[in-house]
């Protein structure tokens, strides 16, 4: 629609128009792309604005009416999902592991991918093959033996288990996304550490680490993520009440509903499980929307 | 240098690499896990689950969330990325559409919300009778919706479903085109413009060929996940839904493993979803290929 209007040639006297002038037919492209993103953002945003409403409400309330206000706003039932449903313990028990996870990841996984970039050695390439095995295989094939493994290690239902698969599933998209970072940094700046006299660990850690620290920080974040929001792994090897992280436990507390209904906590434990990742969406958004970018680059 | 590359390959290969060797030796046998005795079967497991109805009907089910998924999600997600970029005045530089980025954190949202939960907000969203879409869709008149089970009924429970998956990931992917497009050297558009072309004519034959191997990738990664597809499905109805019209493989996998220990034909379900996995993969990049995929299209 815009392609006869744009044909049309400004009239050109004397000096170019650099302003750009708004056409009609971009005020029509513009108006029509604004309804359409706008529509895609209320699909988006209704429904997690009418969770936060139902969130206070009461069970009558929510089962009367799907839009009405909370006459009064019930925040116990926040208090009753944090204690009676257990996401309190569920809270805790998930930052340990996903705290633990994370930092150890992080560190195996560069210097791995560290490693990998630098030096070539006999293996070189059967390593790289290994890990992209571990991006493409569904982890539903590993499960049951993972299952086996824990339990004849004793680790089994216990948090140190729970992390350590954590690490071993998400370093081989911590290896890959690092590989190509570690590869770009240029080589000389190790050698001059290493002639003034760094060892190994010193140019690793003091020198190459510092550098790739923007690489890090995205990798971090979507290990952030999908650490926090893991849940097969936890369905199938971690099954202690006690020691449920906040996917599991929220799933099973879904699950109870049928019998023992309290919506109103229900949604309530929902918003308690977003809000702390949508807040460090929101903190980090340009990092994390610069590192989707980053990781097309490849 | 041993101990950096030693200690992540040795907990990698522990914890990654032996279970999917181990898995492929279990599917041959029928073991239940409880003893040490793992009887050799062969190839009975397999020859088992292509007799087994149910299990046909589940991954029957995954083919269709893996054909589906990616193509509703990548157009949709495509359409709302080319939106954004080119959304823009078509005088002066090059410029994508005003104020997008509001619409870019929104869109978002959805991938940094837990699966679990996002499954959980939509079924009840799905509730016959005290849910957000009934309520709507009786106020703007349908009656006849009137506490309608979408996720209860077997002709509705999968596309309810799939519309989830959807809504969770068109933000990530748009981002991640969004991302591609403003890769693409603005002289590029620039080219186009003065050759008259027009935004449509812009997209479809400079935007969509040069940012192929990207939309290639997202396709790759949607499937795979469609594939998976465990958490929603077994949130929004734990059983395989009415008929088992939305049991997926893997959600069939994991009861016939955990709860009735059948840990060889579990396994050899596994090998039946890799095979398929990698099998749709290499779908993709050799269709990819075939539609000339590698062409330059600046030639």
């Amino acid at each position: 629609m815009s392609l006869k209007l744009s044909k049309k040639t400004p009239a050109v006297h004397g000096h170019v128009e650099r302003k750009s002038q708004e056409t009609k037919g971009d005020k029509v492209v513009a108006g029509v792309s604004h309804t359409m993103l706008g529509l895609w953002s209320l699909m988006v945003l209704i429904p997690l604005l009418w969770t936060l409403m139902s969130s206070f409400k009461t069970t009558s309330e929510i089962f009367a009416s799907p839009f009405s206000l909370p006459k009064v706003w019930q925040f116990k039932n926040y208090v009753s999902a944090w204690n009676t449903a257990g996401i309190g313990l569920y809270f805790f028990n998930t930052v340990i592991v996903v705290g633990f996870a994370l930092v150890i990841v992080m560190v195996l996984g560069s210097m791995c991918a560290y490693v990998l970039a630098r030096y070539v050695f006999p293996g070189h390439r059967i390593i790289y093959y290994l890990m992209l095995a571990g991006l493409t295989f569904p982890i539903f094939l590993a499960i049951v033996p993972l299952f086996f493994i824990l339990k004849n290690m004793g680790l089994l239902n216990t948090l140190p288990g729970l992390i350590i698969v954590y690490v071993a599933f998400a370093l081989p998209f911590t290896v890959f996304f690092l590989f190509s970072f570690f590869k770009a940094l240029p080589g000389e700046i190790a050698e001059a550490a290493q002639i003034d006299g760094a060892g190994e660990w010193r140019t690793f850690f003091q020198v190459m680490l510092p550098m790739a620290k923007p690489g890090l920080a995205s990798v971090a974040i979507f290990n952030f993520l999908g650490l926090w929001n893991q849940y097969l792994i936890p369905v199938a090897i971690n099954t202690d009440p006690q020691k449920k992280v906040l996917s599991q436990g929220i799933a099973a507390f879904a699950g109870q509903q049928g019998y023992a209904v309290d919506f109103g906590s229900l949604f309530a434990a929902s918003v308690i499980v977003v809000v702390p990742v949508l807040i460090a969406y929101i903190i980090f958004q340009r990092q994390l929307q610069g590192s989707v970018s980053a990781g097309t680059m490849k | 240098m041993v101990v950096f590359l030693g200690l992540p390959l040795a907990i990698y290969l522990v914890f990654v690499i032996s279970p999917f060797v181990q898995a492929m030796y279990y599917s041959l046998t029928s073991w239940s896990g409880f003893n040490d005795k793992m009887p050799f079967v062969g190839f009975d497991n397999y020859v088992k689950l292509f007799h087994d109805d149910i299990f046909m009907l589940s991954v029957r089910n995954s083919i269709i969330l893996a054909i589906f998924l990616p193509v509703i999600t990548v157009i949709l997600s495509l359409v709302l990325a080319t939106l954004v970029t080119i959304g823009g005045s078509s005088r002066g530089q090059i410029k994508g559409l005003k104020g997008s980025g509001f619409y870019r954190i929104v869109s978002f949202f959805p991938y940094v919300i837990p699966a679990v939960v996002i499954g959980i907000i939509w079924a009840q969203i799905y509730d016959p009778s005290s849910g957000l879409l009934n309520g709507i869709l009786t106020g703007i008149g349908f009656d006849g919706l009137k506490s309608y089970p979408w996720l209860g009924d077997p002709r509705t429970a999968m596309i309810a479903s799939m519309v989830v998956i959807v809504w969770g990931f068109v933000g990530f992917y748009m981002i991640l085109f969004i991302a591609a497009i403003k890769g693409i050297p603005a002289e590029t558009f620039e080219a186009a413009r003065i050759d008259g072309a027009g935004r449509f004519r812009t997209a479809t034959t400079i935007t969509i060929p040069l940012i192929r191997d990207n939309i290639q990738t997202a396709y790759v990664y949607m499937g795979i996940l469609a594939l998976d597809a465990f958490v929603y499905m077994s949130v929004l109805n734990s059983t395989g839904g009415p008929a088992n019209s939305t049991l997926v493989m893997s959600q069939k996998l994991f009861t016939t493993a955990f709860s009735k220990s059948q840990f060889g034909l579990a396994c050899a379900m596994g090998v039946v979803l890799a095979a398929i996995t990698l099998l749709f993969s290499a779908l993709v990049f050799l269709v990819n290929r075939i539609t000339g995929g590698k062409q330059d299209v600046s030639e």
